[in-house]
């Protein structure tokens, strides 16, 4: 019937029922478009709300932790209390191992002196009804922060009989309480600390004694397990970045030349298909295997040490590896074949026309996928877990060989403590903290592709 | 420079004086191409002279690029492409397995279909090739090749105050003759062009058609080309190609005219192509 109506010269009549079916379809076309674009609208309202959502909790909840509550005090180092020698200095004919037996011998002494009653006496100085509890007006602070005190007078030996204004760490269940992220209401059996401490707490900070000070703590200091409110980053930052180092230095050129053998050097056959679909296939193995294989191989057979940045790097460049592969080999597949042939068309050999033209053209696109396989292995965990990498490190290791963690790691292991009131923020924050590096990664690589790219 | 051109022009003076007896450049026998299992081109013979323009007409999928692309090789480049036959530069065998491909391509140059700068400035397009070859021994002769070859190419006027710009940024015209200065750049013997106007507008194909009567003076040139009118009008001789068959070769003007195979008269007359 159509066919009929367009025919030349058609009757007017049947023009305009062809005109009225014509609009008619269109109506339906132009419906089936709105709402073609109101599905696809509303699926990235949908991803952008949660992805908003996710981001307004973890800063919700993890920004506070970047701010700690620290007692700002004078503390005595008093002569009475602190009674120890002279530091020993060298003396005539003393060979340095003596010297340094002695010094070790001066610093035991020092560390046995009772840091603890210098930091009450520092506290009942504003309290002075606490006298009767020291004990307890002890709790106030972490207890890590004796340690300070001595490691201050060991740098320092003159401040004995001087008083110093410091900055002391509160206990993390002060800064729970401050912060009120426990109830107050509840009986005293279900709270963390006796009521006069509390009521301490309360007092010393509408006085401006306790203040919320932006904690370096995080950042400078490892893990802890007796301090907790000194419990930091550091290690696992640390931990982070020699893995980094690891994958960049060995998954970005092994994974970029085995990319240009395979894509330009290498003669299409059934080996070289092999291969190809064994890539595809590794990087679809999930990475937890990959874990696996680095405590079979690289620590059961090569006797590497456990739980070391060494190990955890050798695997995740082994996981990266097919990533960087494949957008390399993508990348190369998208140069235009004309800089090839105009290079080889005025006698450039085959490497001259990679290394000269295709390399170049391709780097941004390479550079890009690096740094996406770098930043999907930093944040990788599970592969961690089987080297040994969740074992708990208060220390900043000091070469890739040292025990160490890792920044996910670190999150799962802070998600798990027993103090949860305090390390709920905790995690949060050592959330943020990757996602920064992760980001910043990104923004890196975004950087550089704009700043190689180039147009032919 | 100029020496250079008025040696190049009294040498091709001398090649019209003899021209009944035109020096063999290259030549093919029973040039076969195979990709993967199916033959495209079914044994050519054919004979290029010195300081010819040779033109290679025939419809899409004939063989005549296929073919273009033997002369330097080109086709190594292609996955499962096979040549059997035998292609003489000078009389050497060009498929020999001694022969330096690099060598060759240097000496018979090749300017695409699209123009293919590279993403570079328009000097470093055109001293790409001379540092490549060490044909240059100092910043200076490289620059004087550079506007000697550009010169050549009648792209000097246009671009000699912006030597450091891009090359892509040029029109499509001018790129395919800054592609055609770089291809002379390195001094080949022969230049091989394939279907060099098909991608530009009929005033830059009239420059470059001029460029190319130009250079045949002192370059061979062989070049693929849909256009019959742009046979008729630069090239000497003129080859026919037809599903993978080469069927005549002879003077521009007999093929034109009076062509001997019917098929080629089918085509230039537009009865099918």
């Amino acid at each position: 019937m159509d066919i009929q109506q367009a025919q030349p010269n058609p009757p007017a009549a049947a023009s305009d029922k062809r005109r009225v079916r014509v609009e008619k379809s269109l109506q339906r076309r132009h419906r089936a478009e709105r709402r073609f674009r109101f599905i696809g609208m509303s699926a990235v309202v949908f991803g952008l709300g949660m992805v908003a959502l996710l981001f307004i909790s973890i800063l919700a909840k993890g920004l506070p932790a970047f701010w700690q509550a620290t007692v700002v005090t004078e503390v005595y180092f008093d002569p009475e209390i602190i009674r120890v020698d002279p530091r020993p200095v060298a003396q005539p004919g003393e060979s340095p191992a003596q010297l340094r037996e002695r010094e070790m011998a001066w610093q035991t002494q020092v560390t046995m002196v009772n840091w603890n009653r210098i930091l009450e006496d520092s506290l009942i100085a504003h309290l002075p009804e606490a006298a009767s509890a020291r004990p307890r007006v002890r709790q106030l602070v972490t207890s890590g922060e004796r340690f300070k005190l001595r490691d201050m007078v060991v740098e320092n030996p003159g401040l004995i009989g001087q008083r110093a204004q410091l900055k002391l760490l509160a206990d993390a269940n002060v800064d729970v309480w401050l912060k009120g992220n426990i109830d107050r209401s509840l009986p005293d059996a279900q709270q963390q600390l006796p009521p006069e401490v509390r009521a301490w707490a309360d007092q010393l900070y509408e006085r401006g004694v306790i203040q919320m000070r932006f904690s370096t703590t995080l950042f400078v200091n490892p893990d802890s397990r007796g301090s907790l409110a000194s419990a930091g980053l550091a290690g696992a930052f640390v931990g982070s970045l020699y893995m980094m180092l690891i994958v960049i230095l060995l998954a970005v050129p092994v994974g970029v030349a085995s990319a240009v053998y395979l894509e330009e050097f290498a003669p299409r056959n059934r080996f070289t298909d092999l291969i190809e679909v064994n890539i595809n296939n590794l990087a679809a193995v999930p990475s937890i295997i990959f874990g696996l294989l680095g405590a079979a191989v690289f620590i059961n057979w090569f006797g590497m040490p456990l739980s070391a940045p060494i190990v955890g790097g050798l695997v995740l460049s082994l996981m990266t590896l097919p990533t960087v592969i494949i957008a390399t080999r993508s990348t190369l597949k998208a140069i235009p074949p004309s800089i090839r042939q105009a290079a080889l068309g005025i006698g450039a050999s085959k490497v001259q026309t990679i290394l000269h033209h295709v390399l170049p053209l391709a780097l941004p696109g390479i550079l890009t996928g690096a740094i996406i396989g770098v930043a999907q292995a930093i944040g990788e965990t599970a592969p961690l877990l089987l080297i040994g990498m969740s074992a708990f490190v208060a220390a900043i290791p000091g070469t890739p060989f040292d025990q160490s963690t890792a920044l996910p790691v670190q999150i799962y292991l802070w998600q798990g403590n027993e103090l949860r009131n305090f390390f709920e923020a905790r995690t949060s924050a050592a959330i943020i903290v990757l996602l920064a590096l992760m980001l910043s990664l990104n923004a890196f690589a975004i950087w550089l592709r704009k700043r190689f790219e180039k147009r032919w | 420079m100029e020496n250079d051109v008025m040696r190049a022009s009294l040498a091709s003076a001398e090649a019209a004086q003899n021209n009944h007896t035109p020096e063999l450049k290259m030549s093919a026998r029973d040039v076969r191409v195979f990709y993967g299992e199916s033959e495209a081109l079914h044994g050519v013979d054919l004979d290029i002279y010195a300081n010819e323009v040779l033109a290679f007409i025939g419809p899409s999928g004939c063989g005549k690029s296929t073919f273009l692309r033997c002369l330097n090789r080109m086709n190594d480049t292609i996955d499962g492409c096979r040549v059997t036959g035998r292609i003489e530069l000078d009389g050497e065998d060009i498929y020999d397995r001694r022969l330096d491909v690099v060598l060759l391509r240097a000496r018979v140059g090749m300017v695409f279909q699209k123009p293919n700068p590279f993403p570079k400035s328009i000097y470093e397009n055109i001293a790409y090739g001379p540092r490549l070859h060490g044909l240059a021994e100092s910043r200076a002769e490289l620059d004087e090749i550079v506007q000697r070859s550009l010169t050549r190419a009648g792209l000097w006027d246009e671009v000699k105050d912006r030597l450091d710009q891009p090359g892509t940024g040029l029109s499509g015209g001018q790129q395919q003759r800054l592609c055609i200065a770089r291809a002379i750049a390195v001094s080949p013997e022969v230049i091989l062009m394939d279907e060099p106007c098909s991608a530009l507008d009929p005033i830059a194909t009239a420059k470059v058609e001029q460029l190319i009567t130009e250079l045949s003076e002192s370059y061979t040139i062989v070049i693929v080309t849909h256009n019959m009118q742009q046979a008729a009008r630069i090239s000497k001789r003129t080859a026919f190609f037809h599903l993978g068959n080469l069927v005549e070769v002879d003077e521009t003007t007999k093929i034109f005219t009076t062509p001997s195979d019917s098929r080629t008269e089918d085509y230039i007359t537009g009865r099918f192509g």
